[in-house]
């Protein structure tokens, strides 16, 4: 063991011989050794968080034909920080007719819902918060506190926009929870367990992009919906409700739930990379075995995640929330229920057999079920069509 | 004492007391709010008995659906959040008699048991997360009763959308 494979433990046995040799008790020393690992790594995420809003606003210039945020450092890359210091110093507001614990307390949640995803985001083979074995469903339960922290918020506003925002956004959360569980059940069939690491672990050969490359696409959609980002941020609507649920909320109690939402969609994209395309393995070799190259694995795919995710919410509009819930209902979650079964199916008839068999089976159901998916839908269509024009289409489109 | 028994008397004390709040707060949505602290807090102690997978689901279960679901019903039922009517009702004296009772006699009960000090706890094992869903499709342990909650849940569904659908034809 050495520092290049096992940084987090290697540091962890330093810190403890210096506290010991500060005459600390041993115990304490460990608390206190375990206390500074999370800092660290809750510090990395905020940190983090803060260049994120640089990446978001120069992505979402490019997207939109401007150069963006370009006046402060080099390519305008302090912008954060003065974004910071003018929210800390506007003034604080809460409304006359507000819950103020409770809308005092909503932006906290909100944040501390996406840090406490870290506690199991495996960075690298030895570089994790913690291994739990439930890992995946923590996952959902953290998405259930955010979903508290939504309505606590639009309720606590006592607003009617911030009301109905909080509304469509639960909606659509509590709506979109179930295929994203049946979504992360499929990681769970391929590797056989809940754990992120065991995840990441399974995928040192093939990543489980390559086995259920539908299971990933309908985990991003998910997400995105999970995350509120366009084509799914019914919470807010210039031209209906404003700014949705978070509406009353200035200054530094806005900029969490801005921070919230940038470094959820951040690490939806790293625990995409995880689930679905190897984790700490690839595209540089050797993750597996050297914990900064791992870290860098996870990181670059969550920021390539966190970009496909900007690059969806920057070209598509919104649609409307009963198109969205039936998308949901009657697309959605029928067709990642089959996915689910077919894919539990094949697994278990190709276990034990040759990798290459294996993957060529899985990725061969994965194209029939999507060219099924998508000959049902044109049927459907077809139908609707013909319902609402009449008959002979083939006719009218000969003119 | 050990960390985790200071854990377990702040979890326990913030559980109680949210529970209390839970009945004796008039703003309905609070009373909600207090339930899903003491929810957590349950979450919490069956954290710290290691049963994490259950752990997990109290919170997915409960304060994700279930919880939701109050607040939603509150919000949308009432005109007025505020619950006006008396907090008693007549017979508020015997339940507080039973209670004190139960309590009493669990009091008694559990100071007199010597399992405290001689039956150490067995060991958790490591893979109890295997075992509990081996168990839960195996015929000789809990394959029926897992099978019949199915069925019950399945028939919930089918019995929503059949209200939900109407009369329309």
């Amino acid at each position: 063991m050495n520092f290049w494979t096992d940084p987090i433990e290697v540091s962890r046995q330093w810190l403890v011989g210096l506290f010991t040799g500060w005459g600390l008790a041993a115990d304490l020393a460990n608390i206190l050794a375990i206390l500074l690992g999370i800092i660290l790594l809750v510090v990395f995420a905020m940190v983090l968080d803060v260049f994120l809003v640089w990446i978001e606003r120069k992505v979402v210039a490019r997207f939109q034909d401007r150069l963006g945020p370009n006046r402060i450092g080099p390519f305008g890359i302090f912008q954060p920080f003065a974004d910071v210091i003018k929210l800390i110093i506007k003034e604080d507001i809460t409304p006359a007719t507000a819950d103020k614990f409770v809308f005092n307390l909503a932006p906290i949640l909100s944040l501390a819902s996406v840090v406490i995803l870290w506690a199991v985001l495996p960075l690298a083979s030895t570089v994790y918060g913690v291994d739990l074995n439930v890992a995946v469903l923590y996952l959902v339960a953290a998405g259930a506190l955010g979903t508290l922290s939504i309505i606590m918020a639009g309720w606590a506003s006592d607003n009617k926009y911030a009301l109905v925002g909080a509304y469509r956004m639960v909606a659509a959360m509590i709506s979109f929870e179930i295929p994203m569980v049946v979504a992360l059940l499929i990681p769970t069939i391929l590797a056989g367990t809940l754990s992120m690491k065991g995840i990441s672990q399974a995928q040192n050969d093939v990543w489980f992009f390559v086995v259920s490359p539908l299971g990933a696409i309908l985990f991003l959609v998910a997400a995105i919906a999970e995350l509120g980002r366009s084509p799914f941020d019914l919470n807010e609507g210039e031209s209906e409700i404003v700014a949705g649920f978070h509406i009353e909320y200035t200054g530094m109690k806005f900029g969490l739930f801005y921070a919230g939402e940038l470094l959820h969609a951040f690490t939806f994209g790293a625990f995409l990379g995880v689930l679905f395309f190897g984790g700490w393995n690839g595209p540089l070799p050797f993750g597996d075995k050297y914990a900064l190259i791992g870290i860098f694995n996870v990181i670059a795919k969550g920021m390539f995640f966190y970009w496909v995710i900007m690059w969806v919410k920057y070209t598509v509009p919104r649609i409307r929330i009963d198109h969205m819930l039936a998308f949901n209902w009657k697309f959605l979650t029928p067709a990642a229920f089959a996915l689910l079964m077919v894919t539990a199916v094949l697994h278990r008839l190709l276990l034990g057999a040759e990798t290459w068999v294996y993957v060529v089976f899985m990725l061969a159901m994965n194209l029939v079920f999507g060219w099924t998916v998508v000959e049902i839908l044109r049927a459907l269509a077809r139908k609707q069509r013909e319902s609402a024009e009449g008959k002979p289409w083939p006719a009218a489109a000969q003119n | 004492m050990t960390p985790q028994q200071i854990i377990f008397l702040l979890t326990a004390f913030v559980a109680v007391f949210s529970a209390v709040n839970v009945v004796s707060t008039r703003n309905m949505v609070h009373a909600a709010l207090w339930l899903i602290a003491t929810l957590f807090g349950a979450a919490v102690l069956f954290a710290l008995l290691e049963a994490s997978f259950i752990a997990v689901v109290q919170v997915v279960v409960y304060i994700g659906a279930i919880a939701i679901m109050f607040i939603f019903a509150v919000m949308l039922t009432r005109r007025d959040i505020r619950e006006g009517g008396p907090q008693h009702n007549p017979g508020w004296w015997s339940a507080a008699v039973i209670s004190v009772l139960v309590f009493a006699s669990l009091v008694v009960v559990l100071s007199n048991w010597s399992g405290f000090n001689t039956v150490s706890a067995p060991p958790v094992p490591e893979d109890s997360l295997v075992l509990l869903g081996k168990a839960l499709v195996s015929p000789d342990a809990f394959v029926l009763p897992f099978e019949v909650a199915s069925v019950l849940l399945l028939s919930a569904l089918v019995g929503a959308v059949y209200v939900a659908i109407g009369n329309k034809k």
